[in-house]
């Protein structure tokens, strides 16, 4: 009798007219100091430890997506005002700040296998690769190295005095130094979203007047199209998906240089700067349509 | 650096990704045969004549996992040893199967649950993250609740094989698996899914048991077993 009426939740509520006491027996029937409980009891333990810490990192990882996201949006306003300098500058103050989120990710992971939390971090980081690489290419006009931003990634335990209440006997192990490690798919990934911030960044250059910019960028994002197409379907599944809005960035941009140079060509030189600031409208109508 | 060199290095780093995972899948694709072959020789006790070569086959089954053992070692050897949850998935579901199996050759034996450690053992991996190629705690705990279908058909095929006793062991058995479960706090996803059929196990054994009981078939059992001891 005992075997059968169990402790199972469904029949708990099934058989709720039954007398207390009887109950109460059945539920003795489980020795809650044998064996088994008490390894469950650590295998519960276990499993909320790794819940909490993923659920840290998601935030973590939302954190510096919107932190991320505000620095894309402050760089593109470079283009259009004259205090460039103050603008980069105060971009670099905003990727400090994603920078230390990221150390509190690393810390995190300190001891851990980076890809058993992976998908925790992986919107985040693949955010901060699009706005580090954006500001790199309005500094340099060039596309930046996995390896220069895994370079930026690497955490003294000197920054700040926190480390020592956070970390526990792991840090024993790990003394001085910790790094993040951008992987290969989450910075090819950033960098498919960098080609969209490109070609918003041409589109208003255009806007502007500014007619060497849209040139670079159209050579540029065409390197890069031509950098996916090599690889192909051998990366995975989510780089083959962005081969498809890349190419239409590449098109919004080849066009738009294409108006500007058959445009341009019959204007005289003197006049380039009326004639943009009344042409540009129609191109950004064209782009409103496609 | 140009950006077509930095795409070339990439490049080859996934192709270097998708050799790894061929490997692996290879490994696989035997480990996956093998926990087949194992499956077919303990589904045997569900055969009338199976019960009472239970310890035959249990023999055989853990000869069995020698040849896992060895295929698992070869596992290792095909990717970086701190890399583990990177290709996790792809032997996810051979390992929980080999959980399930390692943990139904211990029940049969001493009709006990096995640990952690004691599969891991069975399987030669660890138990533990740090040392290695070792068993995820959900991996682990999937494999048990297979252990628990399993067990629901054993009780059915036992009272139809004679063995009146067995489904009254199971079912405390049972029971005690159920009340560790509902001391985890699961979070929404495969292994709650999977948890969340572990009631219908319970009830199947409830059932059987209360068929016994009412036909004052298990005390006939109790009353035996006594007698034999």
């Amino acid at each position: 009798m005992s075997g059968k009426e169990g402790s199972g939740g469904f029949r708990k509520r099934k058989h709720d007219n039954f007398p207390h006491g009887q109950r109460r027996e059945e539920k003795e029937n489980v020795n809650p100091s044998s064996a088994l409980m008490t390894s469950f009891k650590s295998f519960q333990l276990e499993l909320d430890t790794r819940h909490d810490k993923y659920e840290r990192l998601v935030k973590l990882s939302r954190d510096i997506t919107i932190e991320s996201k505000r620095t894309i949006f402050l760089l593109h306003r470079f283009t259009s005002a004259p205090n460039g300098e103050e603008i980069l500058n105060e971009s670099e103050v905003k990727l400090d700040a994603v920078r230390r989120k990221i150390k509190q990710v690393a810390q995190e992971l300190i001891g851990e296998d980076m890809y058993q939390f992976h998908r925790a971090i992986s919107p985040g980081l693949q955010e901060y690769v699009e706005a580090v690489s954006f500001q790199y290419f309005i500094k340099t006009r060039s596309l930046i190295s996995v390896e220069e931003i895994n370079k930026q990634l690497i955490f003294t335990v000197e920054d700040t005095e926190e480390t020592t209440n956070t970390t526990s006997h792991s840090h024993d192990k790990q003394p001085h130094t910790w790094s993040l490690k951008v992987t290969p798919v989450d910075y090819l990934l950033g960098v498919a979203d960098l080609t969209g911030e490109l070609m918003r960044l041409c589109i208003s250059s255009v806007g502007n007047g500014d007619i060497d910019t849209p040139f670079e960028l159209s050579q540029f994002l065409c390197q890069i199209y031509d950098g996916f197409t090599f690889i192909g379907n051998t990366g995975p599944y989510e780089v083959s998906k962005k081969l498809y809005t890349l190419k239409q960035s590449l098109a919004k941009v080849e066009n738009a240089c294409y108006t500007l140079k058959v445009r341009g060509s019959e204007i005289p030189k003197h006049m380039l700067a009326d004639v943009f600031s009344t042409k540009t409208e129609m191109i950004d109508q064209e782009e409103g349509l496609s | 650096m140009s950006v077509s060199d930095m795409f070339i290095a990439l490049q080859g780093v996934l192709t270097a990704d998708q050799d790894i995972r061929e490997e692996i899948r290879k490994v696989v694709q035997a480990l996956e045969q093998t926990a087949r072959e194992i499956l077919t020789l303990l589904q045997g006790v569900h055969q009338g004549s199976g019960f009472q070569d239970i310890p035959k086959k249990c023999q055989k089954a853990r000869e069995h996992f020698g040849t896992v053992r060895t295929q698992l070692e070869s596992l290792k050897t095909k990717f970086p040893t701190d890399q583990y949850y990177r290709f996790h998935e792809h032997w996810r579901f051979v390992l929980q199967r080999l959980v399930f199996l390692a943990a139904f050759v211990v029940y049969l034996e001493s009709e006990m649950l096995v640990t952690r450690e004691v599969v891991a053992e069975i399987l030669g991996i660890e138990a533990d993250r740090e040392r290695g190629f070792h068993l995820d705690i959900e991996d682990y705990l999937s494999g048990v609740l297979t252990l628990a279908s399993e067990l629901a058909r054993l009780a059915v095929n036992s009272v139809t094989a004679g063995d009146y006793s067995r489904p009254l062991r199971i079912s405390t058995f049972i029971n005690e698996l159920d009340s560790g479960f509902r001391l985890l706090n699961l979070k929404n996803d495969s292994l709650r899914k999977r948890y969340d059929g572990l009631k219908y196990d319970v009830k199947k054994i409830e059932e059987v048991v209360y068929d016994l009981s009412i036909r004052g078939l298990n005390k006939e059992a109790t009353a035996a077993e006594g007698g034999e001891k």
